[in-house]
């Protein structure tokens, strides 16, 4: 019997290489989140990293959340008005806007436009501290750069992006009641009179799910993207959009995956 | 005080550290030379616990430093001072605080003597009227004398130098020496510096130690490997390029 050709087992050589690179790659990263709860969990807590850290995070993203939050709302409150005008259902619009807001767009919104605004940075921090040996210097001054860096990020997210979601949702129903009631002339009284007939608590606690788990997803991503950095500026560029681009598209996947199990 | 015994790490194929042994004794400066790219800074990591050996041993004290982990390698971590080849100043800190940043985190001191240690840290190193300043607003040089400021602040018992002259000029590097001389005479701590500022180590280094090929080629009083005659000694010293030593 003849020996398969080389080329073959080169070819299973690098399919096997990248499986067991990704297979550790995996391993590191749920191992980094692992680590980072007992740190959590235990103490000293840094407080004051902490606060600087909700600063970073919520604080910061504060503009660019009030105004996605008004247009989004705005054009919810117009497209939907178009919609349901055409059943001559316009009284429903305050559940519509509030509904898509609080279950949906609210929490996927908000966290992509903090994952953009700061969780890039915080990337790109953890990256620059990671090159410049700072992270090193934490080390061997024995104090241990998950407490001081990786934790107080993922707490701060923890208790940032419901904030922020909430003011999102806020501000994009009064944006919609904007363009419903001042501009398209539907009365103050339906709009958010029907909202608190169809809007239940099941609703606001399945955006408050949402916006946590983002809150632990976005930073448990951008921090290790930056923990884990490559070489050089290089390295920190990206790391950079690694982080926002993973972290994208693991809010949609598990947005997706929570909606289905917080129907 | 600290023996390092067979030291050896490969990254893949590379084998950067190829069985080191080298003695640094207590209250010495020992000054680690050789070519750029020739694992003097993975040495100095493995001597801070940065790094782990694929074999060999670190002893500090008569503790076996490559077997410990957490706390117990913190504990021994405490003893050391660090001062990284860029510094590595937070830059999310002004000087002043950089420097109080281990008395702050590290002891229970009352805020108005770690802002007095401190301020007395900081004019040890000449940089009294800096302390307001962020690390990216002073100079390369004062980077340095900082982060060496920082080192000294919980007065530990060994120092860790990585090319702490890289990139200044002459006039620079000799005042960095001359700070660090001056130091080690008031505080006797054991320094271990990695550089390879030749002939300038000569002026500071009470002991030198050659790595070439991942090995301690030689090692032992200043003067003596000044004079030595081994060939990739005397190339590196001369800064011949013809010889054993290849550039790379």
């Amino acid at each position: 019997m003849n020996a398969a050709p080389s080329w073959i087992l080169d070819l299973v050589a690098l399919v096997g290489r990248l499986a067991l690179n990704m297979a550790a790659a995996l391993g590191r990263f749920g191992l980094f989140l692992a680590q980072a709860v007992v740190f959590m969990l235990t103490p000293p807590f840094k407080g004051r990293q902490l606060l600087s850290r909700i600063h970073f995070i919520g604080f910061n993203s504060l503009v660019i959340i009030v105004l996605t939050g008004a247009f989004t709302g705005m054009v919810l409150g117009l497209q939907v008005f178009i919609t349901l005008s055409r059943f001559g259902s316009e009284a429903f619009l305050g559940p519509a806007v509030a509904l898509s807001l609080i279950r949906e767009l609210g929490p996927v919104l908000a966290a992509l436009m903090v994952t953009g605004r700061a969780g890039s940075a915080l990337t790109a921090e953890i990256g620059i501290m990671r090159i410049t040996e700072q992270i090193d210097a934490l080390t061997v001054m024995a104090l241990n750069p998950y407490r001081y860096l990786v934790v107080p990020s993922i707490v701060a997210g923890l208790i940032t992006f419901p904030l922020m979601t909430a003011i999102f949702d806020t501000v994009g129903i009064f944006g919609g009641y904007l363009v419903g009631v001042k501009l398209l002339g539907l009365s103050r009284g339906t709009y958010f009179g029907e909202m608190t007939t169809f809007v239940d608590l099941g609703d606001i606690a399945t955006g408050v799910w949402k916006s946590l788990s983002f809150g632990v997803l976005v930073t448990w991503v951008c921090a290790y993207k930056g923990f884990y950095v490559g070489h050089g500026a290089e390295g920190v560029a990206r790391a950079t959009t690694q982080a926002v681009v993973l972290s994208s598209v693991l809010i949609l996947v598990w947005d997706y995956f929570l909606g289905s199990v917080l129907q | 005080m600290i023996l390092v015994e067979n030291l050896r790490k490969s990254f893949g194929e590379q084998q950067v550290l190829n069985g080191v042994n080298l003695e640094i004794g207590k209250g010495e400066i020992l000054v680690i030379i050789g070519q750029s790219g020739g694992g003097k800074s993975v040495l100095l990591k493995h001597l801070l616990g940065l790094l782990e050996a694929d074999d060999g041993r670190i002893v500090v004290d008569g503790v076996d430093v490559t077997s410990l982990r957490g706390r117990a390698l913190d504990d021994v971590r405490r003893r050391y001072g660090v001062v990284f080849q860029g510094g590595a100043l937070f830059d999310s800190m002004s000087v002043f605080d950089n420097v109080a940043f281990p008395l702050r985190e590290r002891t229970h001191l009352r805020e108005s003597e770690i802002s007095a240690r401190a301020k007395a840290k900081l004019e040890q190193v000449g940089l009294a009227t800096m302390g307001h300043k962020n690390p990216a607003e002073i100079s390369g040089g004062m980077r340095k004398r900082v982060a060496i400021a920082r080192a000294l602040i919980t007065e530990p018992e060994i120092v860790f130098f990585d090319e702490p002259t890289t990139g200044l000029d002459p006039v620079l590097v000799s005042a960095i020496h001359r700070l660090i001389l001056e130091l080690h005479s008031r505080f006797h701590f054991t320094a271990v510096m990695v550089s390879h500022e030749i002939p300038e180590i000569f002026q500071i280094a009470q002991k030198v130690a050659m790595l070439h090929d991942g090995r301690i080629v030689e090692s032992g009083p200043a003067d003596l490997i000044q004079a030595s005659e081994n060939p990739v000694i005397r190339q590196f010293i001369r800064g011949d390029p013809e010889g054993p030593l290849q550039a790379h």
